[in-house]
C-alpha cells in the first residue's frame, strides 16, 4: 500500500490533505471533526492582532455559480480573518495539537505590516505548539483596504519584509499564501523566498462578482442593498492555480521550493494533478464546505489506488512528475501533427462536433453523407484542434489520432517524426534559420 | 351459469375518483425542468425536430427553459404547434420525438421532451398575457368546419394571417377529441376548454356549435359562402366487431363510452361492469381499458387479434395499462357473445395466428364472462357530409383524398386531421395538418406568406 505520509518543510503529517485556513478550521469543533474525518492538517483560520475582534457583515457572505442540478462550480465569499478572541483561538489550537499529535498544526497569520505586530503574535502562536505558520498574503476583501492581505501580497518588496520578519522572530516553518491577483504571480514567490519563506501555498480566492440581480441591480448577493467584489474558489478556479503552481515549480528562481496546492481541489484526482505539477501537499476548503469532511476518504483511497497502480510507492515518487514536461509555446514541436478521428460506434449522431467546427472552426467534419446524417472527419480540413472532442457529449467518441510517418493530407507534408519548434522556424522572421525556407507551412490555396 | 349483470355506479368511494384520475404525470417544477432541460445537447439538425410532426423547434425550447425563459420556450412551441400543450399531455412521444432523441443511444433514456413542453406551455397560459394577436383584417372569410385539433389550428393560423374565420362544430362543445375522446388523466382540469379559449381569445374567429354539415349547410353552401373552407370532420363512425351483438345491453362503443366519461362531472355517478372486455389494440382499447378499471371494474381484459407487436398502442400505453390492473390477451378475436334477460354475461373468442402474412382462426375458442363489452377496433369517415349531389370531393381509402398543402379534389377546399387520407390519427398531426392547410390557404388567397402577426 502506497504511503501517503508527508514532510512539508519540516512539517509531518499522515497525508497531504490539509484544509485551507477558511470556516472549516475557525474553531476546536470543526477541526476535531476534521482530524477525526482523517484529513492530514489543518490551516488555522487566520488570527489577526489582539483586541476587539473583526466584525463580520451579518447579511449573505456568500454567493455561488451553479452548474446543472445546483452542482456548485465556483464559491464567492466576502468572510474576514476569524472573528472570535486571539486568545480562544490561542487556546483552542493548542488543545486540538495536544490532542492530535500526529496532525499538521499550521496557523494562518494575518496582522498589520508593522515589526512589532509579528513580534508581539509570533511567540504566542509558538507556544500553543503548532507545527507552523501560514502568511496570509491573500486576502482580497475587508482586510486588504486595511493594508493587510492582498495589500502586501501584491507588493513582492512587503512579501519579503514581512517573511523576513518571520523568519527572524520565529523557530517555526513559514508558509507564504499567495494572492492570484496579480499579474505574475511568481514575483511575490521568489520575493517570498529572498525573505526566507520555507514554503508557498496557493491560491487564495480571486476577486469576482458571482451575479448580479437584474430585478434590484446590484451585484449578488447584497448587503442592504450594496455589494461588495468577493473572492472566488472552488471547482473554476482549479485551471487558473493549477497554472500558478506550474509556473513557480518552473521557474529557475523559485525551482525547488516546497508548494502547497490550494485551489478548486474535490477529488483525490484533482490533488494528483496538483502533486504532479509539484505541490508537496495540497489544502482544501471549498469541497469540505460544500460535501462536509467526509470526502478526505475519497481522497485517500483514491489516491493509494492512483499510486499503487503506477507504482509509487511515496508521494515524492511523483511530485513534480509533470513539471518537465511544462514548456513556453515557443518550443512545443510545430512538425508535430494530429487528426481527430470519430469512433462510429460510439457517435449518438448529436451533431455537435459538426456545427462547432462547421460555424467557428475549420468546416471539417460532414453532417450529412448520401443525403443520410452522418458525422465524419473531412482531413484535408482538420487543423487537429480538439474543438470536436471538446464539445462531443460522449467521451473518447472522438479522439485525437497522431500522424506517424504519414502525409498530413491537409498540408500536403508527410510527418516523419522531426522536431522544430518556433524558435527554429522558417516562418518566424528571428528564427536561428531565417531566410532560408524549408518549406511552406501551409499548401498555397 | 347465469350470473346476473352487474353494472353500476359508485364501485370506489367518493374521495377516491379524484386520485385515480388524477394526472398521469406530475407537472414538472421548475427545479426539475431544469434538471430535464440541462440533459439536452442542442444537437444540430436535431433528430427530434425531425420525427415531431409540427417540427418544433425543441432544442431551443428546452435551451430557453435552462434560463428561466419558460414563457419564450413556450412561444417557441406555439409558433409551430397551437394545441402544444394538450401535444404536451397526449402525444405518444416514446414513438415520436423522444423515440429519436439522441439521448437514447448515450443512456437509454431521452430527455423528457413532453414533459418539459408541457412546462412551457403551462408557464404561457398560466401568464394570462396574450402570445399572438389577429393579423390586420384582408378582407376573406374562410370556413373551418370541425372544432378539434385540425380545425382550431387551421382557424388560429388563419386568424394570424388576417383571415376573418367562422368555425362550425356539430357537437355543443368545441375541441373535438381533445374534449370527448383523449383519457381523463391526460387532460386533467378541464385543460382542453382552456385551451380552446386560449386559443380563440386570438380574435376574428367566430364559433357556431350544433351546427352540422350535410344537416344544417351543404358544402356547396360554404364555397359559395366563403373564400375558402377547411375540413376538420375527425372519424365519426365505429367500426362494426362483424358480431351481432343480439341487441344486449352492455354491449357499447368504447368510444362513446369515453365521451360520455369525459362529459361527466361526478364519476361516482357513472356506472362500470365488474367485469369489462375491451376488444380491440390501439389508444381507444387502452384509455377505455384503463378508466373502466379507475372506475373501480374488478376484472378488465383487452382482447387482441394479433401480438402485442402489432397493437396500435405503443409499448409505453400498454405498460400503462398492464400497471393499471388489466389483462391483455393476444391473438384472439370476438366469434359471440351470450347474455341473459337482454343483458350481455359472456363473450366467446377464437384463437388466431398469423400464417403468411394472414390471419387465420386455430380453432380453440374460449369464453370470458363479461358484464361489459366495449368496442374499440377503429373508428372510420363518415363520407355523409361531403358527399352531397353537386360538390362531391374524391375519397382515398375512405377518407377525403389530400395533396401535400392538404388540398382536396375540390377548389377552394381544404381538409385535414383524421378525415383525411394519409395521417396517423394523432393529435398533432391533425394540428400539423390544420397549419400546413392555412398556410396554403393563405398562398392561394394573398400569394405570399406574411410573417404571423405576433
Ligand atoms: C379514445 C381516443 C383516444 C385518443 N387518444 C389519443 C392520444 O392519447 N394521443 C393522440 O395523439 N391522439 C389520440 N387520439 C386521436 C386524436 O384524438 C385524433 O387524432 C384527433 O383528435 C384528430 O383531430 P381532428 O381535428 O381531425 O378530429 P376530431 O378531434 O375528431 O374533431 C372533429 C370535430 O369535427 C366535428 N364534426 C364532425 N362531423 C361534423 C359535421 N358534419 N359538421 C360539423 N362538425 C362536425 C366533431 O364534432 C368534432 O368536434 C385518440 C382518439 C380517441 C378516439
Ligand atoms: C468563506 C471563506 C473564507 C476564507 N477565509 C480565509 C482566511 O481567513 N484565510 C485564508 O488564508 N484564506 C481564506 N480563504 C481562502 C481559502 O483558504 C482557499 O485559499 C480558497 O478558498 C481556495 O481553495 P478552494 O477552492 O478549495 O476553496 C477563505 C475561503 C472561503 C471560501
Ligand atoms: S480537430 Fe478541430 S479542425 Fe479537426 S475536425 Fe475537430 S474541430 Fe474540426
Ligand atoms: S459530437 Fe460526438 S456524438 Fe455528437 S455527432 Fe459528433 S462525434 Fe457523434
Ligand atoms: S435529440 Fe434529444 S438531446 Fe438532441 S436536441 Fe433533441 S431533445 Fe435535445
Amino acid at each position: 500500500m502506497a504511503d501517503l505520509s508527508v514532510n512539508f518543510c519540516g512539517i509531518k503529517a499522515p497525508n497531504p490533505f490539509w484544509l485551507a485556513s477558511a470556516p472549516p478550521t475557525d474553531k476546536a469543533y470543526n477541526v476535531e471533526r476534521a482530524f477525526r474525518a482523517g484529513w492530514g492538517g489543518v490551516v488555522w483560520k487566520t488570527l489577526g492582532e489582539d483586541g476587539p475582534p473583526v466584525v463580520n457583515v451579518s447579511g449573505p457572505r456568500y454567493g455561488a455559480v451553479h452548474g446543472p442540478d445546483r452542482r456548485l462550480l465556483a464559491f464567492n465569499n466576502i468572510e474576514l480573518i476569524t472573528d472570535r478572541p486571539l486568545e480562544v483561538n490561542l487556546r483552542e489550537i493548542a488543545e486540538m495539537k495536544r490532542r492530535w499529535p500526529d496532525r499538521a498544526m499550521v496557523v494562518s497569520l494575518m496582522v498589520p505590516c508593522e515589526e512589532d505586530a509579528w513580534k508581539r503574535i509570533l511567540p504566542r502562536v509558538e507556544a500553543t505548539g503548532a507545527d507552523g505558520i501560514e502568511l496570509n498574503f491573500g486576502c482580497p476583501h475587508g482586510m486588504s483596504e486595511r493594508g493587510m492581505g492582498a495589500a502586501v501580497g501584491q507588493v513582492p518588496e512587503y512579501v519579503e519584509m514581512v517573511t523576513r520578519w518571520c523568519k527572524t522572530h520565529s523557530r517555526m516553518p513559514v508558509i507564504v499564501k499567495l494572492t492570484p491577483n496579480v499579474t505574475d504571480v511568481r514575483k511575490p514567490a521568489e520575493a517570498a523566498r529572498r525573505g526566507g519563506a520555507d514554503a508557498v501555498s496557493l491560491i487564495n480566492t480571486i476577486n469576482s462578482i458571482v451575479g448580479v440581480d437584474l430585478e434590484r441591480m446590484v451585484p449578488s448577493p447584497h448587503t442592504d442593498g450594496k455589494a461588495t467584489h468577493g473572492g472566488m474558489c472552488g471547482p473554476a478556479v482549479k485551471p487558473i492555480a493549477l497554472n500558478m503552481v506550474a509556473e513557480i515549480a518552473r521557474s529557475p528562481a523559485t525551482r525547488g521550493m516546497p508548494i502547497s496546492g490550494i485551489g478548486g481541489i474535490e477529488t483525490w484526482r484533482d490533488a494528483a494533478e496538483f502533486m504532479a505539477l509539484g505541490a508537496g501537499t495540497v489544502q482544501v476548503c471549498t469541497a469540505a464546505m460544500v460535501y462536509g469532511f467526509r470526502i478526505v476518504q475519497e481522497m485517500i483511497t483514491g489516491l493509494e489506488a492512483f499510486m499503487d497502480e503506477r507504482g509509487y510507492a511515496r508521494l515524492d515518487d511523483f511530485v513534480g512528475a509533470a513539471v518537465p514536461n511544462v514548456t513556453d509555446w515557443q518550443y512545443l514541436n510545430l512538425d508535430y501533427a494530429v487528426k481527430a478521428h470519430i469512433d462510429q460506434d460510439l457517435c449518438i449522431k448529436c451533431g455537435r462536433c459538426h456545427v462547432a467546427c462547421e460555424d467557428t472552426s475549420h468546416q471539417a467534419i460532414t453532417h450529412l453523407v448520401n443525403g443520410v446524417r452522418h458525422f465524419e472527419v473531412i482531413e484535408e480540413e482538420c487543423v487537429g484542434c480538439n474543438l470536436c472532442a471538446t464539445v462531443c457529449p460522449i467521451e473518447s467518441c472522438i479522439t485525437m489520432e497522431p500522424l506517424v510517418n504519414a502525409l498530413d493530407k491537409r498540408t500536403g507534408r508527410v510527418v516523419d517524426g522531426s522536431y522544430r519548434n518556433w524558435t527554429q522556424h522558417p516562418n518566424n522572421p528571428m528564427a536561428e534559420s531565417a531566410g532560408k525556407p524549408l518549406e511552406p507551412m501551409e499548401p498555397a490555396e | 351459469m347465469s350470473t346476473p349483470p352487474d353494472i353500476r355506479a359508485g364501485r370506489l368511494a367518493s374521495c377516491d375518483y379524484a386520485p385515480a384520475f388524477s394526472d398521469l404525470h406530475e407537472a414538472l417544477d421548475a427545479h426539475e425542468a431544469r434538471v430535464a432541460a440541462e440533459r439536452c445537447l442542442f444537437c444540430y439538425d436535431a433528430p427530434c425536430i425531425t420525427a415531431c410532426p409540427t417540427s418544433i423547434d425543441i432544442p431551443l425550447f428546452i435551451r430557453q427553459i435552462t434560463t428561466g425563459n419558460a414563457r419564450g420556450a413556450g412561444k417557441t412551441i406555439l409558433d409551430a404547434n397551437i394545441f402544444g400543450g394538450m401535444c404536451a399531455r397526449v402525444c405518444p412521444t416514446e414513438t415520436l420525438c423522444e423515440e429519436a432523441c439522441v439521448r437514447n443511444e448515450a443512456e437509454g433514456k431521452p430527455v423528457l421532451i413532453g414533459q418539459l413542453q408541457r412546462f412551457a406551455t403551462d408557464a404561457v397560459m398560466a401568464s394570462g398575457r396574450p402570445l399572438y394577436r389577429r393579423g390586420a383584417p384582408n378582407g376573406t372569410r374562410i370556413a373551418v368546419v370541425g372544432a378539434g385539433p385540425a380545425g382550431l389550428s387551421c382557424a388560429h393560423r388563419l386568424a394570424t394571417l388576417g383571415h376573418e374565420v367562422v368555425v362550425f362544430d356539430a357537437r355543443a362543445k368545441a375541441g373535438g377529441l381533445n374534449e370527448h375522446g383523449i383519457a381523463a388523466y391526460k387532460s386533467t382540469n378541464d385543460f382542453a376548454q382552456a385551451e380552446v379559449d386560449w386559443i380563440l381569445s386570438v380574435g376574428g374567429i367566430e364559433l357556431r356549435t350544433g351546427q352540422a354539415l350535410g344537416r344544417d349547410f351543404t358544402l356547396a353552401d360554404l364555397r359559395r359562402d366563403f373564400h375558402a373552407v377547411f375540413l376538420g370532420l375527425g372519424l365519426q363512425a365505429v367500426n362494426a366487431l362483424g358480431i351481432d351483438g343480439g341487441g344486449l345491453s352492455g354491449v357499447e362503443d368504447a368510444v362513446a363510452f369515453i365521451e360520455t366519461l369525459r362529459q361527466t362531472a361526478d364519476l361516482s355517478t357513472l356506472p362500470i361492469g365488474r367485469r369489462v372486455v375491451v376488444v380491440g389494440g390501439g389508444m381507444t382499447a387502452v384509455d377505455a381499458a384503463v378508466q373502466a378499471k379507475k372506475l373501480g371494474a374488478e376484472e378488465v381484459t383487452i382482447v387482441y387479434r394479433r401480438g402485442a407487436e402489432q397493437m396500435g398502442a405503443s409499448r409505453y400505453e400498454q405498460e400503462l395499462a398492464l400497471t393499471a390492473g388489466v389483462v391483455v390477451r393476444h391473438w384472439a378475436r370476438p366469434l359471440s357473445v351470450r347474455g341473459a334477460d337482454g343483458a350481455l354475461t359472456a363473450v366467446t373468442f377464437a384463437g388466431t395466428a398469423e400464417r403468411d402474412g394472414r390471419l387465420v382462426d386455430t380453432g380453440e375458442t374460449f369464453e370470458l364472462p363479461a358484464d361489459q363489452l366495449f368496442r374499440a377496433i377503429g373508428q372510420s369517415f363518415v363520407p355523409g357530409p361531403v358527399a352531397g349531389e353537386s360538390d362531391v370531393l374524391d375519397l382515398e381509402g375512405g377518407r377525403i383524398a389530400v395533396d401535400a398543402e392538404r388540398r382536396t379534389s375540390l377548389a377552394g377546399v381544404w381538409a385535414g386531421g383524421d378525415c383525411a387520407a394519409g395521417g396517423r390519427d394523432l393529435t398533432v398531426v391533425a394540428v400539423e395538418d390544420g397549419k400546413q392547410a392555412a398556410l396554403s390557404i393563405n398562398r392561394a388567397l394573398l400569394g405570399f406568406v406574411p410573417m404571423a402577426a405576433e
